[in-house]
């Protein structure tokens, strides 16, 4: 016995210490992958869940004001009942009621109208970067990302002074007698373009610099080489392999833009209809807690499709970059 | 094959006084900034030659290139293609093809798109491309990656693609801008003898801007050495290499032995040099070289013959020992230190398997050498 005893206990390091080890990394393997599930299961997952929980519910004069779902004050009885009360009522009020589906339609025009221009004024600024000596690029970055340093709604604001009809631009055109009377641009929809825009900058800047900055110049020789002037080079070259970082800024500007608030209510004023300023409503004027979270619901879905399209565009662009 | 090489074998316009050139480059200089990439550099390379430009990274040649190309301006000076001064067009508007060293395949397009890129700006049928493309994949030996992408090739198919495509056009002069610099060695010796027969079947002029000596020598008609933006010597690879114009030369090409000394007796054929050291050397006459006058013999190291006993009818031998030996299966190379303590490289063919009379470290050992195998050159 005490020989079979000794010769465990010799064997038990060289045996053990592999074992350990690798429970030990596969331990901290599966931690380091965990942390990011359990971020998204605890603060988007779950609200998703409340915020849908919601949506099924109906409005009661109540704290919070909605009537109480998946309830365990009744036992499980009433935990069940309470499901019976749930239903599909107010996404089906979203289709009967013209304005919502209006507010969607115009949120994603004006989105898609807004990411348009936005790309038109960044993509040559992103070239003019990519383009420029390396020594002052990392200059230029920090200028593109300079706003941030500002809050996000005084800089909103300071449109307001800008535009306004007795604003700077309007004394300025006036000035210069380029204009009679003042024109009208804030509370209309060129406020909102302007204000997104001007917003949104940076996210179409920043991924279209890195994709065009990572260009190979000689690919633009090689074309000219072979006959190609430069405006042609540019479109057949330069701009098809920029693709991934203008479909990477066009979405990164459109999502937001789709569910922007703050730009439509300072800058387009009272009248215009889009889902943000909708969802502001009924949340905070109508305290119809279970349709705005209705209408929050039917973004979300409406803006995980460009998502999941943005993700496959760059698993292709990734293929193709091998 | 056999009529090409008899067309190479009689091919030297460069001697015919008469030969119209086709590439002129006449005192070239491009600056940029206060650099001096090329220096007042005038050269001529006449129809279907094969010509290298050989030097070191940053001696000029491959901004040479880019001027010829029209990437690059010359500050001042002509460039000259067929009579034609090409300062002024763009680079989509002259009849040069350029083959890039990193290939600049376009990563978006299949291979055959690659191809017919610059037939399609040409304006040719579609029908006439496609026969191109095929034409031209034949060439290259790729005919069943006709629908890759970049990516999906290795090096060498890369560098294929690259070359049909920059010969597809049909251009008067392709540039060839370190053509077989991913290559690994295997492969880059192969395609040495490829892109000769290449260049031998379509007729075109090449240019190749190469550091790699061996490549030059391989492939060109003639070689321009280059340092720091001007041409040290424009010659066939066996002139560059038997006959140097400068130490330089001699020294940047192939392995070389230097004897500095000064001419201490003219005879009728011959000179006599006496060493730094006293040892004397007699060797051919060289034009000027005046008794008293500073002067170096350069020669090569196959050009010495090494024996462990005084050779008995050579007309310059010298004693040493042997300091390092390396055999390279081909050839043994042997440093040999002179009593002067000058040391001397001398390569010997391993013709036979077994050698009688193996010289190893610190055996006692003498070099000779012919008056005539090595040259006289300026200090």
């Amino acid at each position: 016995m005490s020989n079979i005893a000794v010769t465990d206990a010799a064997a038990l390091p060289t045996v053990a210490k592999p074992f350990l080890t690798r429970l030990g990394t596969g331990f901290f393997n599966r931690l380091v992958i965990i942390v990011p599930y359990l971020w998204l299961l605890f603060f988007f997952l779950i609200p998703f869940v409340i915020v849908f929980k919601i949506s099924l519910s109906q409005t009661a004069i109540a704290m919070p004001p909605y009537t109480p779902v998946l309830d365990f004050r009744d036992g499980v009885s009433g935990f069940f009942s309470g499901f019976r009360d749930l239903n599909f009522d107010n996404y089906v009020w979203l289709t009967q009621d013209a304005l919502y589906f209006k507010a969607y339609i115009t949120s994603v025009v004006i989105a898609a109208i807004s990411t348009v221009l936005t790309l038109i004024v960044g993509y040559p600024i992103a070239y003019g970067m990519a383009r420029a000596p390396a020594t002052i690029r990392p200059t230029l970055l920090m200028l593109v990302i300079l706003p941030f340093w500002t809050s996000f709604l005084i800089r909103v604001y300071a449109w307001i002074g800008i535009l306004k009809p007795e604003g700077l631009l309007n004394q300025l055109l006036l000035s210069l007698h380029l204009i009679n009377q003042p024109l009208v641009i804030l509370n209309t929809y060129t406020a909102i373009f302007i204000g997104i825009v001007y917003s949104y900058l940076p996210f179409m800047v920043l991924p279209l610099y890195s994709s065009l900055e990572k260009m190979d110049y000689s690919l633009i020789e090689a074309a000219k080489d072979l006959g190609c002037p430069p405006t042609s080079a540019f479109w057949k070259i330069t701009f098809p392999l920029s693709l991934p970082g203008v479909i990477a800024g066009c979405l990164l500007v459109f999502i937001p833009a789709v569910g922007e608030f703050v730009i439509p209510d300072l800058l387009g004023g009272s009248q215009t209809l889009m889902i943000g300023k909708t969802l502001w409503n009924e949340f905070f004027a109508n305290r119809d807690w279970p349709v705005s979270s209705a209408v929050a619901v039917i973004l979300l879905l409406l803006l995980t499709v460009p998502i999941m399209l943005f993700q496959q565009a760059q698993a292709k662009a990734q293929e193709q970059g091998k | 094959m056999k009529s090409l090489g008899s067309i190479r074998r009689d091919f030297a316009p460069w001697n015919d006084p008469s030969a119209k050139p086709y590439i002129q480059f006449d005192s070239v200089t491009k600056k940029f900034g206060d650099f001096t990439a090329v220096n007042n550099l005038s050269l001529t390379i006449f129809e279907r030659e094969f010509f290298a430009l050989l030097g070191a990274s940053g001696c000029g040649k491959s901004t040479l290139l880019r001027m010829l190309a029209g990437f690059e301006e010359p500050t001042s000076g002509r460039i000259l293609l067929d009579g034609q001064d090409l300062r002024g067009i763009p680079p989509y508007r002259r009849p040069v093809n350029m083959m890039f060293q990193s290939y600049a395949l376009f990563p978006h397009m299949t291979v055959e798109n690659n191809i017919a890129f610059g037939l399609k700006q040409e304006g040719m049928p579609k029908s006439d491309i496609e026969k191109r493309v095929a034409e031209m994949l034949k060439l290259v030996k790729l005919e069943q990656f006709a629908k890759r992408k970049p990516h999906q090739l290795s090096g060498g198919q890369r560098q294929r693609v690259a070359l049909a495509r920059s010969v597809a056009k049909r251009p008067k002069v392709l540039l060839l801008d370190e053509p077989l610099g991913a290559l690994d060695k295997k492969l880059r010796e192969e395609t040495q003898f490829e892109l000769m027969d290449l260049q031998q079947e379509l007729g075109l002029t090449f240019v190749v801007v190469t550091h790699d000596q061996e490549e030059a020598m391989t492939m060109a008609d003639r070689i321009a050495i280059m340092d720091k933006g001007e041409v040290m010597q424009v010659a066939t690879p066996a002139e560059v290499y038997e006959a140097p114009a400068s130490r330089f030369v001699a020294h940047f090409v192939g392995n070389v032995n230097m004897f500095e000394g000064k001419v201490a007796e003219r005879a009728a054929n011959t000179t006599r040099i006496t060493g730094a050291t006293g040892a004397q050397i007699v060797v051919e006459n060289s034009t000027e070289s005046k008794a008293g006058s500073d002067i170096v013999f350069a020669i090569r190291p196959e050009k010495i013959k090494v024996s462990s006993k005084k050779p008995t009818d050579a007309v310059n031998a010298l004693e040493g020992e042997v300091y390092d030996v390396a055999y390279l299966g081909d050839m043994t190379v042997y440093h040999i230190r002179l009593d002067d303590g000058q040391i001397i490289r001398a390569s010997a063919l391993n013709a036979a398997r077994v050698t009688e009379d193996p010289l190893t470290w610190n055996d006692r050992a003498w070099v000779s050498f012919r008056p005539d195998a090595g040259v006289v050159l300026a200090r």
